[in-house]
């Protein structure tokens, strides 16, 4: 396949690997404290599990996982919500599959789906549409989740109904956006980052000047990465590289789909659409001011929360859950107290768990792969 | 084949409306008339024709094959019940037959139970017998006898099949999934992944076009050749729902041995890999209904390699990994990257993801 | 959300509402092609451009030369280590000691 078995080559992986060796090598890395580089994006946490890539980096190199999975921080109550709308007998209820099995207080999507719930799985936004006009007499939910990255599509299909008239079709937005996140990690007094692997595809949609403030008033390094194993690793030894030259900079690793300057029809659509919530509450984080985005007045019409009055009240998290501090990269996943035992996928108490590209999961399903290694 | 003739010729009954009523499974006349007009007619054999309640068989013509009795059952709920590549039917046939043949039996007599929902058309019921009565004479098996129940609308979902089936295993033939040894090679006879890959995609859910098609594929001769060229395989199976990955680790288990397997030498078709990459899906969980995982002696590897390979259905055979000594149940993976990860059970079913 | 794929556009469907077809290694889905339409690319030339596909929408056109570019800064390094390798190596067997 093109542009993906050229970036999953083992031989420049070898390549990659001798030179990052290499470099630790020259860098006078203290025993206790390994360079800790964190990857924000939960499809580079993915990434580095389904390649097994950090069982190939030097033990002078921790990754962290960061907390950029959209379906990870959302909230219970919110969940709680979209059942609440799924389960209405007028509404179909669309959603990535992310999403399914998310718990909500009660119950999850693809439990109110076994429950009766018209709970259906779409790959794309113009899917759910294309349901809606083929159901004029139901109401479809658009269940829209993510960061920057799919906030266009949302708006560019929000912008399709409206030319098209459709009445029965509208979003319950829960899109939140990347920079908030990443200062709330920044500005964590626990945290001890050297280094970012920045969203690649969040980038494609907003540029990489947004990243300026990381470089220059954080002073640490912060290299956009492509999603291919054999871009993680380049960009982890862009960011080494960085440190070893005593250079913060906001680099773009993943030039080949990331323009500097974003994508102009993509931030227009999302700039007609939406406008910034004033906070917006992440499941382990907190609430965050300026996080969130609603949709504008103007689209009242396609907006679910509009439409449909919704409890909309704010669940805690377990008392047991460390979602939190597993996704600030503070513990690790399997230093939760309740890792593998109250939580694991079958019955997640956190979304961490349930998330395919979750640290938790991931850790779950693919094992302590590098400390497994070094026990043969 | 010993039978006690009791052949009567009677005129068969056939069916003149459109779709299955409630009195189609009445146990009356409409119900004879379903029965012959889509079942008998289609499956049409010595065995089945007296349509007793039971089908009788001499018991020395099974002694003759073997010593030992192998009997399975299984039932089919799949959604859509046409997919490119089959059908329901052809997969009610195949899958119990390939049931049979793993455990090295020879697969040689089925049943065939169907619940029925009312207002399913007759003409999509004769598309689907003739489809098992197709598969099942190229097999070389014979569906002997059966039932046929008719539930109200929505008390099913279109049609449910069970299949049941008996075969003989030959002496001295012990296959067994807690026979795995480290040293042993993992094989699998050609592309994974295909059918469920179709199943998605008939869906419809993804929006996506593909020419995918189910590999179901009745596997008893392919089975056959490969135990007579290495006689010293200790296991086989389909790795159906679950995919290789629940398989090799169900060995793992079982035999208390690590399993490795490369992924370069995993295979796979390409509009498979471009399925699973587009939707975040992993194509070692997904269903095959015409693949073997075969556990294999070093020394004879070679050897089932080779008649796999000279075999239709094995033509893309491949090596794609060994069993060794290390932590017992575990399947590890070296990926085409250089890297390794940990091949672990599903937990619950796989789902397409968009991040 | 990050699960994006590169395919080539192989027709436009319907050019007043963005959509075409796009392929990916022979699997086919219809597509928005909204982002990767401006001024210097109507939507008639869209035919045959790699793009970056997610959730149904063409987010980005991919850059051909970029990408030749990353692989062959790999491809140098490699180089580059093979030489000092190969010059430690004959340095050392200069120097009279076992390589």
């Amino acid at each position: 396949m093109k542009y993906l078995d050229e970036f999953r080559d083992s031989a420049k992986a070898r390549i990659l690997v001798t030179e990052i060796e290499a470099l630790v090598a020259t860098m006078d890395v203290p025993h206790g404290r390994p360079l800790h580089i964190m990857e924000v994006c939960g499809g580079h946490t993915h990434s580095i599990f389904r390649f097994g890539i950090e069982g190939m980096l030097p033990k002078q190199i921790e990754l962290v996982h960061g907390p950029g999975c959209p379906v990870c921080v959302l909230p219970m109550g919110r969940v709680d919500d979209g059942v609440n709308i799924a389960e209405r007998p007028e509404v179909i209820f669309a959603t990535f599959g992310d999403a399914m099995r998310v718990p909500g207080s009660r119950k999850s999507l693809i439990q109110a789906k076994a429950d009766g719930a018209d709970v259906r799985m779409v790959y794309s936004p113009l899917d759910a549409l294309a349901i809606a006009r083929k159901n004029p007499a139901r109401e479809v939910v658009f269940f829209g989740l993510g960061f920057e990255t799919t906030m266009p599509s949302t708006a560019l299909t929000i912008l399709q109904a409206e030319s098209e008239q459709v009445a029965n079709f509208s979003v319950f937005c829960n899109h939140i956006t990347i920079v908030p996140t990443i200062k709330a990690i920044l500005d964590s007094p626990d945290l001890e980052l050297d280094g970012f692997l920045g969203p690649g595809h969040v980038s494609m949609v907003i540029g990489t000047a947004p990243y300026e403030f990381i470089a220059n008033f954080y002073r640490k390094p912060m290299v956009v990465a492509g999603f291919e194993p054999l871009d993680i690793l380049q960009s982890i030894w862009m960011v080494l590289k960085q440190i070893k030259e005593g250079r913060t900079d906001v680099e773009n690793q993943y030039a080949r789909v990331v323009p500097d300057k974003g994508n102009a029809a993509a931030l227009s659509a999302v700039s007609r659409v939406y406008e910034l919530r004033q906070f917006f509450e992440w499941r382990g984080l907190g609430s965050i001011d300026h996080s969130g985005v609603k949709l504008r007045d103007e689209y009242k019409q396609f907006d679910a929360e509009r439409k449909f009055s919704i409890p909309n009240i704010k669940i805690a998290d377990p008392k047991s859950c460390q979602c939190g501090e597993v996704l600030k990269g503070m513990i690790k996943p399997w230093q939760c107290k309740v890792f593998g035992s109250a939580c694991t996928p079958e019955m997640p108490l956190g979304a961490l768990m349930v998330s395919s590209e979750g640290a938790c999961a991931a850790y779950y399903q693919y094992g302590g792969i590098k400390q497994h290694v070094a026990a043969e | 084949m010993n039978i006690v003739p009791l052949i009567r010729s009677r005129p068969r009954g056939k069916v003149h409306v459109r779709t299955v009523t409630l009195s189609h499974g009445g146990g009356g006349k409409a119900m004879k008339d379903l029965i012959d007009d889509v079942f008998v007619d289609a499956f049409d054999n010595a065995a089945l024709a007296p349509l007793e309640d039971q089908a009788r068989f001499d018991l020395a013509e099974f002694a003759a094959y073997g010593d030992r009795l192998a009997f399975t059952t299984d039932s089919f709920v799949v959604d859509p019940l046409f997919f490119p590549g089959g059908d329901i039917g052809k997969l009610a046939i195949c899958g119990t037959i390939n049931d049979l043949a793993v455990g090295g039996a020879k697969p040689l007599y089925l049943s065939c139970a169907a619940i029925v929902e009312e207002g399913m058309t007759i003409d999509m019921l004769r598309q689907i017998a003739g489809s098992m009565a197709r598969t099942a004479k190229t097999a070389g098996v014979e569906i002997v006898t059966g039932d046929t129940k008719v539930v109200q609308r929505g008390a099913c979902d279109k049609l449910f099949l069970t299949t049941t089936g008996i075969g003989v295993i030959r002496e001295g033939l012990v296959l067994g999934a807690d026979l795995a040894r480290p040293g042993d090679v993992v094989l699998v006879n050609g592309f994974l992944g295909d059918h469920g890959a179709a199943i998605l995609c008939a869906r419809g859910d993804m929006a996506l076009e593909t020419p995918i098609e189910s590999d179901c594929a009745p596997l008893h001769s392919l089975i056959e050749s490969v135990l007579a060229a290495a006689p010293g395989i200790r296991f086989l199976r389909d790795p159906t729902r679950g995919g290789v990955a629940t398989v090799l680790n169900e060995i793992a288990e079982a035999s208390q041995v690590a399993i490795e397997i490369d992924e370069a030498a995993t295979p796979l078709r390409e509009e498979v890999k471009a399925f699973c990459e587009i939707l975040g899906l992993d194509p070692l969980y997904l269903a095959n209904e015409g693949k073997i995982v075969v556990i294999v002696p070093p020394e004879q590897a070679p050897a089932a390699l080779a008649a796999m390979r000279a075999h239709p259905l094995g033509a893309l055979a491949a090596v794609i990994g060994r069993v060794h000594v290390g932590e017992p149940g575990r399947v590890i993976m070296s990926t085409v990257f250089g890297g390794r990860r940990i091949v672990d059970m599903l937990v619950g079913e796989q789902l397409p993801r968009i991040c | 959300m990050c699960l994006g794929i590169p395919g080539r556009i192989v027709r436009i469907d319907d050019a007043a509402t963005m959509l075409a077809t796009v392929d990916i290694s022979g699997v086919r889905r219809q597509v928005n092609i909204a982002c990767i339409v401006d001024e210097e690319h109507p939507v008639s030339s869209c035919v045959g451009d790699w793009v970056l596909v997610h959730v149904g929408f063409a987010m980005s056109r991919i850059d051909e030369a970029e990408a030749v570019e990353t692989l062959r800064i790999l491809t140098e390094l490699g180089e580059a280590r093979a030489e000092l390798e190969a010059i430690h190596l004959s340095a050392a067997h200069l120097g009279g000691h076992p390589a």
